[in-house]
């Protein structure tokens, strides 16, 4: 019969009309974000870098500069660095994440947030304080091991260097502060069984 | 005192209140605050005061209905709509109306000075001047005219010309060719429009809008459905709303009649549209829903069932308009003409024809039509309305009949030659 058609369309209106409402009020509603988004505020752990600059050379668009001198603690071995400048210029970063999976030592993890719209240019550019003073809640992006242990970025308290690496690294904080240490690397289970035989 | 001013609540108020001295004791009983001899003052200062009510009304009341608008049609869309400015974004309109006072109120050289400038005025007063008959609830109207349902309608159709007047004063093609789209459609729902009020002044014996509310036993949208359906969507197209918003498709022809139109005049031309759904759905009401009448407490609070159900036809006005896409040109008048036409003629007949029988069953003198009379008509006319829906949908389904293309046309086939 004419006008069913009409009757079901409205209908289908009715019932979106019932239902409630898709839109989020962005800056008082937030959709739960992926614990292992790339975004900017890149977390940095100064007590795990060596200043190698990894990073630096891995990243496509050459956006972080590094600039190191060599430490007065352990001159002689001639690895350990002072890190004097680490400035990231998120504005031309593309947020591949190719500077964290080059790191040897864990020391850079992506960070979660979205919103660091600055009017200046220059501002964009992430230096060596803030990266020291940021609050470290690294993206489980390509360490979802942090996943395992009920991490998640969005909530919880910050990780502490002890805790993002592949490895715990005990002494190297010692290290980095001037001591001289006898190191004897752990290698995970298989060698040291291998070592036992 | 004007006679047909004598019963209206508010004009007696503010009459006697000021100036009921001797002369006036019939109607006030009581001295005013003026001495005697200033009646005039009174009658003056009473009119403006009901005139201060139903202009400012009708436009606050445009104001609330664009945000009840965006706001349901968010909702019917699954979003929110406006929600930044008070509570539930109520000020909304208030932002817009001073975002249109401080533009730049544009006249386009090669307009019609004149007549461009009139365009809003007589868009917003012949919506002004229907609202002059409309009860909103007992004895609350400015006039009790005798030919309240032709004043309507005879006023309402000034429009038609404003719309014209703006494309042709614009000079500008969208705003004459939404001009042309919309007079072309206007006037065919006039048609059907009127012939589908035809059944309710029958039913009333008069065509008083407060006479059509108080012959109301039943809501006339059961003893009238027919009427109730066409004059229903006569008025969507007239009102120029989704689906018949062709004179102003946004989405082929810039705003059509209103293109040139900026600042104070566009926000002029929009409250004329949006104050007009709200002076439709009270026409709605009281015609087809009873008015001011209500099963509770109609003669103290009338106002307040007239306003629910003048907000269901909001209401219906908003969801159709989020439902149904903009018919073409010609779904439009076959629309018009081959559904909304014989419908309203099918259902002026038959109610003519009931009015004859049970109006003069009791004699020559045209009686009134009781209760169960209506209940008798109600019984008849809506099967009538389902069983004529049935059949003249057929007709407007159809549209125009493009011929089909024959593949021979197209293709030259190789002749056989023809042998005899």
């Amino acid at each position: 019969m004419y006008g069913l058609g009409l009757a079901k369309g409205l209908m289908v209106t009715m019932k979106n009309f019932i239902r409630p409402p898709f839109t989020v009020q962005y800056p008082e509603e937030r959709l739960p974000q992926h614990p292992r988004f790339r975004g900017e505020e890149f977390v940095w752990y100064d007590e795990r870098c060596t200043g190698c600059a990894s990073c630096a050379k891995y990243c496509p668009l050459g956006i972080i500069k590094i600039v190191t001198s060599p430490s007065e603690t352990a001159v002689l071995e001639g690895d350990k660095y002072d890190i004097e400048v680490f400035d990231i210029d998120i504005g031309r970063c593309m947020f591949c994440g190719l500077c964290v999976e080059a790191c040897p030592y864990d020391a850079l993890f992506m960070g979660s947030g979205f919103e660091r719209s600055r009017y200046q240019r220059k501002d964009l550019v992430i230096s060596v304080d803030e990266l020291r003073q940021a609050v470290k809640r690294p993206s489980t992006w390509f360490r979802p091991q942090l996943e395992n242990a009920q991490y998640d970025p969005q909530e919880g308290k910050p990780l502490a260097w002890e805790d993002v690496g592949r490895e715990k690294w005990p002494w190297h904080k010692q290290e980095k502060a001037g001591a001289k240490i006898n190191r004897t690397v752990h290698r995970g289970g298989a060698e040291s069984s291998q070592d036992k035989k | 005192m004007v006679p047909f001013l004598q019963d209206n609540v508010i004009y007696r108020g503010v009459y006697c209140w000021l100036g009921g001295n001797e002369g006036n004791a019939q109607w006030c009983g009581r001295d005013g605050l003026l001495p005697g001899g200033y009646e005039w003052v009174a009658y003056f200062v009473a009119g403006l005061t009901i005139m201060l009510i139903l202009v400012n009304g009708a436009l606050l009341g445009a104001a609330v209905f664009v945000w009840a608008e965006r706001r349901l049609l968010a909702r019917f869309q699954a979003r929110r709509g406006p929600n930044r400015w008070g509570p539930w974004g109520i000020l909304q309109p208030i932002a817009d109306l001073v975002k249109l006072l401080i533009k730049e109120d544009i006249i386009p050289t090669a307009a019609d000075r004149i007549a461009f400038t009139l365009v809003p005025i007589i868009m917003l007063m012949s919506l002004l001047l229907s609202l002059a008959v409309l009860p909103f609830a007992r004895n609350t109207y400015l006039a009790n005219l005798n030919i309240g349902v032709l004043y309507i309608v005879a006023v309402s159709s000034m429009t038609t010309i404003a719309i014209f007047m703006a494309g042709w004063a614009s000079a500008n093609k969208f705003a004459m060719f939404g001009a042309m789209r919309g007079v072309a459609m206007l006037i065919s729902y006039e048609i059907p429009l009127i012939l589908s009020l035809v059944g309710v002044v029958l039913i009333a014996g008069s065509m008083s809008l407060v006479s059509v509310v108080e012959a109301q036993y039943l809501p006339f949208i059961l003893v009238q459905p027919l009427g109730a359906l066409v004059f229903m969507l006569g008025i969507t197209a007239e009102l120029n709303r989704t689906p018949f918003d062709i004179l102003e498709a946004e989405s082929e022809i810039v705003a059509g009649y209103h293109t040139e139109y900026s600042g104070i005049k566009f926000a002029l031309i929009q409250a004329a549209e949006m104050a007009g759904v709200l002076a439709a759905s009270g026409f709605l009401a009281t015609l087809f829903l009873g008015g001011w009448s209500g099963p509770f407490l109609s003669t103290q609070l009338g106002a307040l069932w007239f306003l629910m159900k003048l907000s269901f036809f909001v209401f219906l006005f908003i969801w159709i308009r989020a439902t149904f896409p903009r018919l073409r040109i010609d779904q439009i008048m076959a629309f018009a003409w081959k559904f909304l036409l014989p419908l309203a003629m099918i259902n002026f007949l038959a109610t003519a024809v009931q009015v004859y029988f049970f109006g003069f069953y009791h004699g020559d003198v045209p009686g009134e039509i009781t209760r169960n009379e209506q209940w008798v008509m109600a019984a008849i006319n809506v099967p009538l309305a389902v069983a004529s829906i049935a059949a003249f949908g057929h007709f407007a389904r159809e549209g125009i009949r493009v011929p089909a293309v024959r593949l021979e046309s197209i293709v030259p086939t190789p002749r056989v030659a023809e042998v005899d």
